[in-house]
């Protein structure tokens, strides 16, 4: 499974990169394999407010349907609208496909997440 | 069996199954009968077949399906028992069958006195107070109960209780339901024997809670053994219990959810008391209370006045109507049919059986297949296939297309969600040693395989009419229409 340096991970197998005081969020290559083929995807409005560990989407894949938790309270700003008609890039290019930005209120919630070591000794044990 | 053509394409052209006779009375001109907008301007492309070509075709399609009734259907969480046909017979009764809702209630005593007779029976079952047959089904009996509880807390001034506790082992519908009902939902997590993590449930209470969901014995197939300790952290905390019974099968006649400690219950007559399950149903998700909760029932309830039935509409307090008319009256009577031939023993020796089976199953596959839990099981157990997919690529999803190559319905995959590659097996009391034998031989087959020639088990299914789908391409872009080309 790939873990990329440089990027934060939350328990719920979502990456985060941080631009600025903007966090970009996808699904880890553990998550999108977990899953399965992707087939849809579910994004926020742009604009919606989300508070820390809240369901800003929703990725479904042929096996099940999982909520995607933003681990960061913000504003979503940016949206990956390519991933509507394309969903299957997540499965192909896991830590390229983000799926929403968040303009963040509390940038110490990044804390709480870990990085990419430590989400890999997280991954084994989860295996 | 093997024919796959469309009736569409078998039409040919002029070819008739019946002649139609002369017409013995005047004819008239369309036009003048039916407004030009509704009148069709080209031919219906109604397929154009022989009779014996039409009654292979239906019956080729009638083949192709996998039933209770044509094969095991181990479809874990599903209950998917035999429904015993003295069920059909008496559903069918001209006084059952031919009666109109809009009948006087005096000419429909009978059917009344089921209702009410139906409810003090699965009061007795699950030791609740009151039972409404009104819900059409499972999810359908979650949202009823979650209303009584939302109705409940509002009519004591508590109406800030928002919130809805359930299990990271519940079925999908719980969470659901939940939110269709206006409330949030908190997850907590389960303990290393797959019960409710004590921890974080006592975490998660407070005053904006209003109850806790709950399956038990759970998705994993395991009793709860805390459910009295469970009761007493929720009730402390002034919030209500519910109790899916889509497991019951595992209970019936031994424990009783009043008992454990449950407000609020549903059932799958459906399920747990033998009427047809699948194929979109008709389902009935029976909801029963406790004293305290009965005014909140949905209108009507059946009462009984000195041996004259009558449906009892003056509730103030009631949530209302869910269905309309009396639920699915015609499955209740199957239910009650089932309850009656089986009477009390019957039933806990059903249960009993259901247990035995699955545990038979369970210790059978467990060298060859991950146990997570590995602990005496209820009615049904969950395996996984991570051995396979670590060492052989094989996962839960081809030994589901592998098992129907052996003619069987595979058990339910990929959840509870909490077991990674989970198969859910439950293999029901109405099986035969026999024939848990031979899926126990076959999944050990498919075991087997998985390691000697991991392809091919991923191409399976071989023998069925329709081979491996493209799932995706399903998902993203079905065909669900036939369409003439050009």
């Amino acid at each position: 499974m790939k873990v990329l340096e440089g990027l934060k991970y939350s328990k719920d197998h979502e990456w985060v990169r941080v631009e600025g005081n903007k966090a970009y969020l996808g699904i880890t290559d553990y998550a999108q394999s977990a899953m399965g083929n992707i087939v849809f995807v579910e994004l926020p409005e742009e604009g919606a407010e989300v508070g820390e560990g809240e369901s800003i989407g929703v990725v479904e894949s042929v096996k099940s349907a999982s909520d995607l938790y933003s681990p960061l309270s913000g504003v979503v700003v940016e949206i990956n609208e390519e991933l509507e008609d394309m969903p299957e890039k997540i499965n192909q290019e896991p830590y390229e496909s983000w799926i929403a930005a968040v303009e963040l209120n509390n940038a110490e919630e990044l804390d709480n997440l870990m990085g990419a070591d430590d989400y890999i000794k997280f991954l084994e044990g989860e295996a | 069996m093997k024919e796959k053509k469309l009736i569409f394409e078998l039409s040919q052209p002029g070819r008739r199954g019946d002649a139609l006779p002369q017409c013995d009375v005047p004819e008239q001109d369309i036009n003048r009968l039916i407004p030009q907008d509704y009148i069709r301007e080209s031919e219906p492309q109604l397929p154009e077949v022989s009779e014996v070509d039409a009654v292979r075709h239906f019956t080729a399609l009638s083949q192709r399906n996998h039933g209770v009734d044509s094969g095991f259907y181990p479809l874990g969480s599903c209950t998917m028992k035999y429904n015993p046909k003295v069920n059909e017979d008496i559903a069918r009764f001209d006084g059952f069958s031919k009666v109109h809702p809009y009948q006087q209630e005096e000419m429909v005593q009978g059917c009344l006195e089921l209702l009410y007779r139906t409810d003090k029976m699965l009061s007795e079952i699950t030791g609740m107070a009151r039972i409404s047959l009104q819900p059409a089904a499972g999810a359908h009996g979650e949202m009823t109960g979650l209303m009584i509880m939302r109705a409940y807390h509002e009519q004591r001034g508590e109406g800030q209780r928002t919130k809805i506790i359930i299990p990271d082992s519940a079925h999908g519908t719980n969470p659901a339901s939940a939110v269709m009902a206006g409330f949030d939902v908190i997850e907590v997590t389960s303990d290393e024997r797959g019960g409710v993590d004590l921890e974080s449930l006592k975490a998660a209470m407070n005053e904006e809670v209003a109850g806790l969901m709950l399956t038990n014995p759970n998705t994993l197939g395991l009793f709860d053994e805390n459910i009295v300790e469970i009761a007493n952290i929720v009730h402390e905390a002034g919030g209500l219990l519910y109790y899916d019974g889509a497991n019951a099968n595992a209970i019936m006649g031994i424990s009783r959810p009043g008992d454990m400690g449950f407000d609020i219950v549903h059932l799958n007559l459906h399920k747990t008391f033998s009427t047809p399950h699948g194929g979109g149903g008709p389902g009935s998700g029976p909801v029963g209370v406790k004293e305290e909760l009965v005014p909140f029932l949905p209108v009507p309830v059946v009462e009984d006045k000195g041996g004259t039935y009558f449906q009892d509409y003056d509730r103030p307090l009631s949530v209302g109507r869910v269905k309309s008319f009396y639920g699915n009256f015609g499955v209740i009577v199957k239910a009650y049919a089932y309850i009656m031939s089986m009477g009390a023993e019957g039933l806990r020796n059903a249960s009993e059986t259901a247990v035995l089976n699955a545990n038979y199953i369970m210790n059978e596959l467990k060298n060859d297949y991950l146990l997570p839990y590995d602990r005496l099981c209820m009615h049904e157990f969950v395996l996984s296939a991570q051995k396979q997919k670590d060492h052989f690529g094989v996962s839960a999803w081809d030994i589901a297309k592998n098992l129907l190559d052996g003619g069987y319905h595979p058990p339910t995959i990929y959840f509870p969600l909490i077991v990674k590659e989970a198969m859910m097996i439950e293999p029901t009391e109405t099986e035969s040693k026999e024939t848990l034998d031979g899926f126990i031989e076959k999944m050990k087959h498919i075991a087997q395989e998985a390691a000697k020639d991991p392809e091919k088990v991923k191409g399976a299914p071989y023998h069925t009419v329709i081979g491996r789908l493209d799932e995706v391409k399903a998902a993203r872009t079905p065909v669900l229409k036939w369409e003439r080309l050009g």
